[in-house]
């Protein structure tokens, strides 16, 4: 009875033994590179495996008959295979596809570089860089600055790009432009930016081919996008013998809407009296700022923001006259401004997108220079080259524009873009007495499309039409870009685009008989990225066509070029605790 | 009656049948997962459970110990890529939220975004950070009593600067927290998570 027992045993442990059958194989991608970690698994059982790091996976199975093997790896897109399984092992070799993903696809790098959170090639700077970065004062143009192609100009506000003047890098906060971005220029002091970085989430800072939806600016583009709704309600104040402030931000209970407002006064005064500034400043600079912000989440997960700033400073300083060192040039600004931005983002369905976007904003000026003696007293030299340079001067720029995009997805990620834009812009200058006006009625159209031909393969294709009513002239911008990954976290991209730009206000109030300037950018980029390191390197060709020139007379005969190389490095590997960036920037440019 | 009888008797065994396979399987893949000592073998008995989850269809448990196991074999490789770890614990954690919302979930999305805040954790710590801060308040909101949403608190703070709140100090006193509560912390069945005892006394030790 025993021996039977254990006959019995063994039969049934052999039975068991025998009814397991093993299944084993391969896991690779359509390039045939192994691929670790994916799961294979008869469906409905548990039974399974994993492959390794040899592309191998074994196991062994207890289903019979009809089953289905269902092989998953995360970024691929599942395999589903019929199988019979018999009594013999089976040996099959998997092929899996991979999925074309937002996070995955290769992204146009070339002439971009981006500030923000998100994990994306371009991204070489992280919010709190933008904050945090030495000597840059918590200013987002110092801390671009810090980034190869933008160059170090120490003596005048704004970005100034591969060559190009700071006028000719235009600001978008939420797609929609910003006319004066920077505190009023004095002669010789860069201004600071009138925009906290707090207020955004991401930047692209784009040094050449940017996108189609944006326009006007011949170098470069800076393009911020603010936050949604804060994390949490803040109340702050501060106050110090130069700075008084204090603002709020009340965040509703269920997060869905948020509002704030802020006020700071500064006034330099008591710095001033410690530490001797070298222009003699007769008015001590001082600012008053307000802001005030709504955001509501809506019903279907889009936001509607709001923005508006308004501020209001004053100052005066002395320098010495360039042609008599015996006399003061004096300088007197007052500048008022006031800033508005409203967006709208929803999501229509269907894989349709909506980004509406209004601004208005208004900035005045008094400026005024004065020849002035040593006594600080106004004097007539009689010398004409010195006494036409006394001036007084008011300027009103207003600035009222509507802009919407709207984005429809194609297959997979692919997506086209399209919209317009309206602008209607108002300056008016009296300098001397002599006034001049600029209204001008701008209307763009736009269109672009990205297209993932696979995640190594994108490439953007893009139109702008642009018309002002001020030059009574129309113009047709292509811009195109591709991009192609040639290895893990390494990728290529070029760019072309046609850009053009107004002439500046101060050619205009002389004469409106201009046509735009135009710039041609050839750019092409490499970039090798891992968490903790970026290496970066660009080459760049710009053309310069139908520049204004102002001799002999106003005309738009001007050309030239710009021509560089740029380097990127940072680095947060090699040395524990240090994180440091290098860029290097060679040009060559030319204009006439 | 007497065949019905056999019938429903035999529908019950069955099913008891069916229920063991499940409770087995669970069980066996917990002692994978204790006996795991590299990485390889953790993500094996992640794979595992994944298996089951996949089968089950009605399951959160084995979709919580394939996220919970997958995120330990992140930590056991230093090499592994944590982004990648963190994303599909992540996709684990969303397939067992299809099942069910609770507080053991949510305590795993706070590993899973702590998992991925450390591949950087400077310039990550205001959006991972946060995001596992709002994962241990939403674990709170379901259960206040769970003593592993206290430990992994104390866990965060004990290696976050006492600039930023953190320190030993302030850890101490959720790891006594938790303490009292795995007293009278009683698992729904014996497959639903019990873990961190030993953990939270080890980590209070090191408090001292």
């Amino acid at each position: 009875m025993r021996k039977f027992l254990i006959l019995l045993l063994i039969m049934l442990t052999a039975g068991w033994v025998n009814a397991q059958v093993k299944i084993n194989g391969t896991v690779k991608d359509n390039h045939g590179h192994i691929i670790a970690g994916a799961s294979i698994q008869v469906k409905g059982s548990y039974d399974g495996g994993v492959s390794d790091s040899t592309s191998h996976f074994s196991f062994k199975t207890f289903e019979k008959g009809e089953q289905i093997l269902i092989v998953t790896n995360i970024g691929y897109k599942s395999i589903e295979q019929k199988i019979t399984i018999g009594t013999e092992p089976i040996e099959i070799a998997f092929s899996l596809k991979e999925e074309i993903s937002e996070l995955k696809a290769v992204v146009v790098t070339a002439g971009s570089f981006e500030a923000g959170d998100k994990k994306r090639a371009a991204t070489v700077l992280s919010s709190l860089d933008v904050v945090t970065t030495g000597g840059a004062n918590a200013d987002i143009t110092a801390v671009i600055k810090t980034l190869p192609g933008a160059q170090q100009v120490g003596d005048k506000e704004g970005l100034f790009v591969r060559g190009g003047d700071g006028s000719e890098t235009k600001q978008y906060i939420d797609g929609t432009l910003v006319n004066n971005p920077y505190f009023t220029s004095v002669p010789d002091l860069a201004q600071r930016g009138r925009f906290s970085p707090f207020l955004f989430k991401g930047t692209v800072f784009s040094t050449g081919g940017y996108s189609a939806l944006y326009g006007q600016a011949l170098s470069s583009a800076l393009i911020l996008e603010s936050i949604d709704i804060p994390d949490r309600s803040e109340a702050n104040a501060s106050i110090s013998p130069i700075f008084l402030g204090g603002g709020l931000q009340e965040v509703a209970k269920d997060k869905k809407s948020s509002w704030g407002i802020t006020y700071n006064y500064t006034d330099l005064r008591a710095y001033f009296s410690l530490v001797k500034q070298n222009p003699d400043y007769f008015q001590i600079p001082f600012f008053h700022a307000a802001d005030a912000n709504f955001r509501i989440k809506t019903k279907k997960g889009g936001m509607i923001k709001y923005y508006t700033t308004f501020a209001a400073n004053q100052l005066g300083l002395r320098r010495p006259n360039i042609d008599n060192p015996n006399l003061k040039n004096a300088f007197a600004l007052q500048n008022t401004n006031w800033y508005n931005n409203i967006s709208w983002r929803e999501n229509l369905g269907n894989g349709w997108k909506m980004n509406l976007g209004g601004g208005y904003s208004t900035d005045h000026n008094i400026i005024s220079q004065q020849i002035q003696n040593q006594s600080n007293l106004p004097v007539v030299t009689g010398f004409n080259w010195i006494d036409t340079t006394n001036f007084n001067l008011t300027t009103r720029g207003d600035l009222a524009q509507i802009k919407a995009v709207f984005d429809k997805r194609l297959s997979g990620i692919s997506v086209i873009r399209f919209g317009g834009e309206y602008q209607y812009s108002y300056n008016k200058s009296d300098y001397n007495n002599y006034t001049a006006l600029l209204p001008d009625h701008f209307k763009a159209l736009f269109s672009e499309a990205d297209l993932y031909i696979t995640n190594d393969l994108a490439a953007k294709i893009g139109a702008r039409f642009e018309q002002s009513s001020l030059l009574n002239k129309a113009n047709l911008a292509p811009r195109l870009s591709m991009a192609y990954k040639t290895g893990k976290g390494a990728q290529m991209s070029i760019a072309y685009g046609e850009f053009y730009q107004k002439p500046e206000n101060t050619y205009l109030y002389a004469t409106t008989q201009f046509g735009y300037q135009r710039a041609t950018h050839y750019i092409i980029n490499y970039i090798k990225n891992t968490t903790l390191q970026t290496f970066r390197v660009e080459a760049y060709y710009k053309k310069y066509n139908e520049l204004v020139k102002t001799f002999p007379a106003y005309n738009n005969n001007g050309n030239g070029y710009a021509q560089g190389v740029e380097l990127f490095w940072r680095d947060k590997k090699t040395f524990q605790g240090l994180d440091y960036w290098i860029s290097y920037s060679y040009l060559d440019t030319k204009r006439n | 009656m007497k065949q019905l009888l056999i019938i429903v008797s035999m529908f019950f065994v069955g099913m008891a049948v069916a229920q063991s396979k499940y409770e087995s399987a669970m069980a066996k893949g917990l002692e994978q997962m204790k006996a795991a000592n590299t990485a390889e073998d953790m993500s094996a008995a992640s794979a595992f459970f994944e298996r089951i989850g996949d089968a089950e269809k009605d399951k959160w448990l084995p979709y919580y110990y394939a996220a919970q196991s997958n995120i330990y074999a992140g930590w056991m490789n230093p090499k592994a890529d944590k982004d990648k770890v963190g994303e599909k614990s992540k996709d684990l954690i969303a397939k067992a939220e299809a099942i069910e919302h609770n507080s053991e979930l949510y305590c795993l999305k706070q590993m899973a975004s702590i998992l991925e805040m450390m591949v950087d954790p400077m310039t990550r710590y205001q959006t991972y950070g946060a995001e596992a801060k709002n994962a241990l308040e939403e674990a709170q909101k379901a259960d206040p009593n769970n003593p592993r949403i206290y430990l992994l608190d104390g866990q965060t703070l004990m290696n976050t600067p006492e600039a930023f709140g953190g320190g030993k100090a302030v850890a101490k006193k959720l790891f006594e927290k938790s303490l009292e509560l795995f007293k009278t912390f009683k698992p729904a069945s014996p497959l639903h998570p019990n873990w961190g005892k030993d953990q939270a006394e080890k980590l209070l030790a090191a408090c001292q």
